[in-house]
């Protein structure tokens, strides 16, 4: 590495820097503010890229609020790859350790819900089942079974009702939130993932299945709840979460 | 360095830059535009509507794939799981061009999402052409490189932008993209005339050129200071410097950026058209 750009790169993120020196504008004076076009390129895109990519933890927020959350996240942790459409990864954990958001307790899991939205959105496409094969299945060997799960599934365990307060700042009309836990179900039928929530042990079960334990096993998996599988597969069917059946030869 | 192959295989018409907000509008009518590109790094996922869109598009225009994240100019190794997804891209579309910046964008591995200026030494020459050399060689095709858009300049360069570049095509053997916007805003910033940059420039190896809008400020002298921000329409003075070009490079594709503000499509096709006017009035 040239110091060079060590010494540019550092003056971009952190404005208490010096700016670089033997920058010149074109008649050999100090370029002066002129670097400052590219310390407000490299912050302003960064803002903006966590701004689109968190809409919801933004509302929650404000704008400007949101901004200076971004700023201070990006400094701290600037983009590991080009790749833009993932950035945020560290942003919950971020959230958590800021003492200024402390009253606002379920935002890291808004930022995780996003995150894995955005994830699911650019997952790989994988074909699912026809939804009449699970009928074909005599029971036991349904138990026996292993689900395979659509790579654009994601999984969201919190203890705040966290899909209602998303649902509840991106659609019209939407309820308002009630306190409680919320497990969160992410498929993406087509192109568009969906959050929703599951019932109790749903989020337990399919957990269970993702790990690659059979329907009978994940369901001996949280034996310890009342829960009926019913509605969770009727969830994953329809979101178009299961690309294959494997059953024992 | 790569044989001499073709300047990539885009038509010398106008293109614009693709935005998803504009897919059906492309697809039912796009009016003047010819082909389209993309930038690389919006379609490095492993599936869903970008791709899907993509394939699409692939289908019914050429496509140029326009990289803003390589860090050519670096002064570090390119990063290698980059370049493979960028061959992945590539080996999959089959694009019509695959173009870099003159810039760098990624230092000890922190990507900063800007294209940021480079010295033009003699050690920053021999960089950029191995990366370039490394970029051709993974991709198995011959690139076009894009001159910067400049704020400032470097005490310690020695060589004029121009020439450094010129040195570029001759020792990799890449082509070159030429966006004439920036040659406006980086005259206006560093004093010299734009016709004379274009003048100087190597016209043979341009495979593409770029237009786009740029904004106004001001430097600490109260200089006039152009930020080339892709948020309007094409200034008026741009567009006379694309007029210029033409004449002396003969009809090349002609892309109107626009990444900001993104307009309604009928605006970005005004723009289109403008271009395709100045394409029309060239000798056959």
């Amino acid at each position: 590495m040239t110091a060079e750009q060590d010494r540019f790169a550092a003056a971009l993120l952190n404005p208490g820097a010096a700016r670089p020196e033997g920058l010149e504008d074109g008649g050999h004076r100090a370029a002066g503010r002129r670097f400052d076009v590219y310390r407000n390129n490299v912050t302003v895109s960064l803002i903006e890229a966590l701004q689109s990519g968190f809409p919801v933890l933004t509302r929650l927020l404000g704008e400007a609020n949101m901004a200076e959350l971004a700023r201070l996240f990006l400094r701290a942790h600037p983009p590991s790859s080009p790749r833009l459409m993932l950035y945020g990864e560290g942003l919950p954990e971020f959230i958590a350790r800021q003492e200024a958001l402390a009253h606002l307790p379920y935002l890291p899991d808004v930022a995780r819900l996003e995150l894995a939205i955005r994830q699911s959105y650019h997952a790989a496409d994988a074909a699912p089942i026809d939804p009449g094969l699970l009928a074909t299945i005599p029971p036991e060997e349904l138990l026996a079974a292993r689900l395979r799960l659509a790579p654009a599934l994601r999984l969201l365990r919190s203890d705040h009702p966290v899909c209602a307060i998303w649902r509840y700042n991106m659609e019209d009309g939407a309820p308002r939130p009630e306190a409680g836990a919320q497990d969160v179900l992410i498929t993406r039928p087509e192109f568009d993932p969906v959050p929703l929530p599951l019932p109790p042990g749903g989020g337990d079960w399919i957990a269970a299945l993702a790990e690659g334990m059979t329907i009978g096993e994940a369901l001996d998996a949280v034996a310890d709840q009342p829960f009926d599988p019913g509605p969770s597969l009727t969830l994953l069917i329809q979101g178009n979460a299961i690309t294959a059946i494997e059953r024992e030869p | 360095m790569l044989d001499k192959t073709p300047l990539g295989n885009l038509p010398p018409a106008p293109g614009v830059g693709y935005k998803p907000q504009h897919f059906s509008d492309v697809m039912q009518d796009p009016a003047p535009v010819r082909w389209l590109e993309i930038h690389a790094e919006n379609y490095m996922g492993d599936g869903g509507r970008p791709l899907a869109q993509l394939r699409a598009l692939s289908e019914r225009f050429p496509i140029s794939v326009h990289g803003v994240g390589l860090s050519i100019g670096g002064d570090g190794p390119l990063d290698q799981d980059h370049l493979a997804r960028l061959a992945h891209l590539v080996d999959w579309l089959n694009p019509a061009s695959f173009s870099e910046h003159l810039a760098w964008s990624t230092h000890d591995g922190a990507f900063l999402n800007d294209l940021l200026p480079l010295p033009y030494t003699d050690a920053t020459l021999a960089r950029v052409a191995a990366h370039i050399d490394e970029v051709q060689d993974r991709l198995g095709r011959r690139m076009l490189l894009e001159n910067p858009s400049s704020y400032l300049a470097f005490a310690e360069s020695t060589w004029s932008e121009t020439e450094f570049l010129a040195e570029l095509v001759r020792r990799t053997g890449c082509g070159l993209l030429l966006d004439v916007n920036n040659v406006f805003v980086s005259a206006t910033n560093l004093g010299f005339a734009p016709r004379d940059y274009v003048d100087a420039f190597p016209l043979d190896s341009v495979g593409e050129i770029h237009v786009g809008g740029h904004d106004e400020d001001a430097d600490d002298h109260g200089a006039p200071l152009l930020i080339d921000s892709h948020g309007r329409a094409v200034a008026d003075p741009v567009w006379t410097l694309l007029e210029h070009t033409l004449a002396r490079s003969g009809p090349r594709p002609v892309l109107v950026e626009w990444d900001n503000d993104v307009p309604a499509w009928p605006v970005l096709c005004d723009e289109a058209q403008r271009a395709a006017r100045a394409l029309a009035v060239l000798p056959r």
